[in-house]
């Protein structure tokens, strides 16, 4: 039996209203391959966060080569050898291969002159290696994303780390490159680097991985020696959590075709999407992230342009060349990212309810600040945003009240069609709940929408239909009754 | 006290600038008595107008989260140009001037085409400009002053209206035009959300590019108006009129409280804050301290007025407790 490198026993990391990891356990051996699985906000990146220093446990011990630890930063960890390798790479583009895979601890001649060729030196060392023959005089810029990936390892490898920790390292690969990527972690582990592999691409972990470990809810559920089980046992302990009653019934009389989407295709990634959607329905979009799902909803919104596709709204063919006309069309888009995309966070929860139909509180060309005020403060209620007034500026607000703002926004335009895209990301229980009751508020008065999420209870309690993409192309659609977690997982997942 | 937290809170940022202000304006007539003189306040005033005048526009522009390095440039083009329409064609003075402020604005709506439609980052679209307007001023000019402007041109610049000079009260024609803008018409409320947050514009159906050209329209309008009265003062329009113009804009802008990062800013801090820069040119001037060092205490008081803006946010969110909380939402 090998020795652990590192043990973490009882880890417990709260946030906010949220309790992140639940006294977890995990143990990496010398030189194995250790996946980590789970669904999203399973607490597999919480995990990755505090073993490399960018959160602080809350409880817990960990061990390091025998030894009880404090990780005190992400400067701390990677001093002691552990590597991170994140989806977004942390690379200069415009310096070289290796003035990257140095920067930060560049060798000196003296006090102030950079040992150039000493640098590029190691670094030729470091990529043959690795199996590489690059120039290392190379700039990042001109690399693609698998080479830059190759750099991101050599670094780990320079800085002479013995646990290198990859998060999604396939997401953004070829099947070559996904091959190559497998030699390079086989070379590693050679050496006796220990890997944390975290993937949602279940069927990759059993050629590349030798123990798995399942997280579900921020709680340790199992570890496995890979060879002894399989894709379903894994999913069953992904997801096998009971769906509790957090999803308010619905009793919508589903009306006629309200929008029609054909052969949308897009940017060489979005293939022959066509799908309709009713009046009152709530259609779900499943889907791994980074699988088209709000690719899809930005083309129909027209934020971003298509190749081909037609988009009918009531039988009737729309041109939608920007969210001007997919607006005026009778669409809203409650976006993924509300902070970046849904608000202007500087401005008051006044002026951010107006901001899709200041007419409303206009006479004439003149804005007219009571109609503002009064329009915020009936949303205010109607919603229950808790905020001291409506003159505070939102960045002020909790989560789940920035989303409530982002909703009156549409409320106020008194959209057809509602585009949720994770609308109940970050946002606590209570919130949820009072979304959830929305949605089905407005299917009720005749709305039809669709919802992105990539929270399967939430897909299973909320739809009507569920759509599942993959790939930027529908994998499948379900009826409610026919779609359970495992269909849904097994459709988003295959290749 | 209570009349003073009143006043506060009504004011909000521009607080701080008017303190600024009274501040200085209390030294300047302890330092010399020839500060608080009527006649003086009135030369205040009318100094301050050309550059208080520009800076309603540039408040816009750094509102959208732009900046405008032209408006020196367009000063004096499009004066160069109506004088030469008064001077060497004879017409009639208000068509000249009127196109002269025409001028002006479709120099700023070519800015903002070049910032929406290329896209250029405005820094840059307004460096060019900032070239090309100056250039053509020099070419159109051949670099000598255009004098012998007509006695009611010289009005704008010279006039006054009782006792208060004419281009005064052209800039508080302008503040109240500037506020009703800003704050009471769509041109206001979409240059800040614009500016707080561009893609969640966009994403609300605001047609963002017509909004920014409208306020780089405005800006070259306005600038253009400051080109009018500089030309009527000086009884000469110039090539090298308004040079270095344009920082003294910005400065004013941003004493005032308008943050250069977009979302934010007040157009009354931009009267305050083109005051302020009056108030000690003039002072200064009084006391007889060279320009020189001029230079050196303006530059000083643009540090002092953003940092203590900088300083009394971050204790204000730290007082709240929303600092942290706003912290704790960014990582949620």
């Amino acid at each position: 039996m090998q020795n652990n490198i590192l043990e973490l026993s009882s880890i417990t990391k709260k946030f906010p209203g949220v309790l992140a990891l639940d006294k977890v356990n995990f143990k990496l051996r010398e030189g194995e391959v250790h996946a980590l699985v789970g669904e999203n906000g399973a607490g597999k990146s919480t995990l990755i966060k505090v073993i490399s220093g960018v959160h602080k446990r809350d409880g817990g011990d960990i061990k390091y080569k025998g030894q009880n630890i404090n990780i005190k930063g992400p400067k701390h960890s990677r001093n002691l050898g552990i590597s991170v390798i994140y989806q977004e790479f942390n690379l200069v583009p415009y310096l070289s291969i290796a003035e990257n895979i140095f920067l930060g601890r560049e060798n000196m001649k003296g006090k102030a002159v950079i040992d150039k060729k000493d640098m590029y030196q190691k670094s030729k060392k470091i990529l043959e290696d690795l199996g590489i023959h690059i120039d290392p005089k190379t700039n990042i810029a001109d690399l693609g994303v698998a080479m830059q990936q190759m750099v991101e390892i050599a670094k780990a490898i320079s800085m002479d780390s013995d646990i290198i920790i990859m998060d999604e390292p396939t997401a953004a690969l070829g099947d070559n490159e996904i091959e190559e990527l497998f030699k390079t972690i086989e070379n590693l582990k050679e050496k006796g680097i220990s890997i944390i592999y975290i993937s949602h691409r279940l069927k990759e972990l059993w050629e590349v991985a030798d123990r798995v470990t399942v997280f579900r809810d921020g709680r340790y559920i199992a570890t496995h020696p890979i060879s002894t089980t399989d894709k379903d046992m894994l999913i069953k302990e992904m997801v096998g959590r009971e769906l509790k009653e957090q999803f308010p019934p619905r009793n919508v009389e589903i009306g006629e075709e309200i929008l029609k989407v054909e052969n949308l295709n897009s940017n060489d990634f979005l293939k022959d999407i066509s799908f309709s959607l009713r009046k009152g329905e709530i259609l779900g979009f499943a889907g791994l992230v980074g699988s088209g799902r709000t690719e899809i909803m930005r083309c129909i919104f027209g934020a971003d342009k298509r190749d081909t596709g037609e988009i009918k709204i009531n039988n009737k063919k729309k041109n939608i060349q920007n969210p001007q006309d997919a607006i005026e069309a009778g669409i809203g888009f409650i976006t993924e990212d509300r902070k970046k995309q849904g608000l202007v966070l500087v401005r008051s929860v006044k002026e951010n309810i107006s901001l899709t139909d200041l007419s409303q509180v206009m006479d004439g060309i003149i804005l007219k600040d009571n109609k503002d005020k009064k329009l915020a403060r009936e949303y205010i209620d109607k919603l229950n945003i808790k905020t001291p007034g409506e003159e505070q500026e939102v960045r002020y607000l909790s989560g789940g009240n920035q989303q409530k703002v982002v909703l009156a926004k549409w409320l106020i335009k008194n959209a057809k069609i509602l585009i949720f895209d994770e609308p109940t990301r970050g946002i606590d229980v209570g919130a949820k709940k009072e979304v959830y009751s929305l949605m089905n508020e407005l299917a009720g008065q005749g709305v039809g929408i669709i919802m992105i999420s990539s929270e399967l209870p939430e897909i299973l309690g909320m739809s009507d239909r569920v759509l599942v993409m993959n790939h930027g192309e529908i994998a499948g659609k379900l009826d409610i009754e026919e779609a359970n977690q495992e269909n849904i997982l097994n459709l988003a997942t295959k290749e | 006290m209570e009349l003073l937290k009143k006043i506060r809170d009504s004011l909000g940022k521009e607080f701080g600038a008017l303190t600024g202000l009274i501040l200085l304006s209390v030294i300047m007539s302890l330092a010399t008595p020839y500060f608080l003189s009527f006649t003086n306040l009135m030369n205040i005033l009318r100094q301050s107008s050309l550059i208080a005048i520009a800076a309603a526009g540039m408040t816009f522009v750094i509102i959208t989260g732009g900046i405008d390095l032209s408006v020196g440039s367009v000063l004096s083009l499009s004066s160069c140009l109506t004088a030469g329409m008064m001077v060497s064609l004879g017409w009639n003075i208000w068509i000249a001037v009127l196109l002269g402020l025409i001028i002006g604005a479709l120099l700023g709506i070519l800015n903002g085409v070049f910032i929406t439609r290329i896209p250029l980052p405005p820094f840059i679209s307004t460096l060019g400009m900032m070239g090309v307007a100056r250039g053509l001023s020099f070419v159109y000019t051949q670099g000598a002053p255009i004098y012998g402007l007509p006695d009611s041109f010289k009005y704008l610049g010279a006039g006054m209206v009782g006792p208060i000079p004419f281009p005064a009260i052209l800039m508080v024609i302008i503040y109240l035009i500037s506020y009703f803008l800003l704050n009471k018409t769509k041109i206001g409320r979409y240059s800040y959300a614009l500016g707080g947050n561009e893609e969640a514009a966009i994403l609300s159906g605001i047609n963002t590019k017509k909004y920014k050209t409208i306020v780089y329209g405005l800006t070259g309008l306005f600038s253009a108006v400051s080109g009018m009265i500089l030309a009527a003062r000086l009884d000469a329009a110039t090539s090298v009129a308004g040079d270095g113009f344009e920082l003294d804009v910005i400065a004013a802008v941003v004493i005032g409280g308008t943050s250069l990062s977009g979302g934010r800013g007040k157009i009354v801090g931009s009267l305050i804050g083109a005051l302020i820069m009056g108030v000690v040119r003039n002072g200064l001037n009084l006391l007889l301290v060279s320009s020189h060092w001029q230079r050196v205490i303006l530059g000083l008081i643009i540090l002092l007025a953003v940092t203590v803006d900088v300083v009394r946010k971050q204790s204000s969110e730290d007082q709240d407790g929303t600092l942290s909380s706003f912290v704790a939402n960014l990582r949620s």
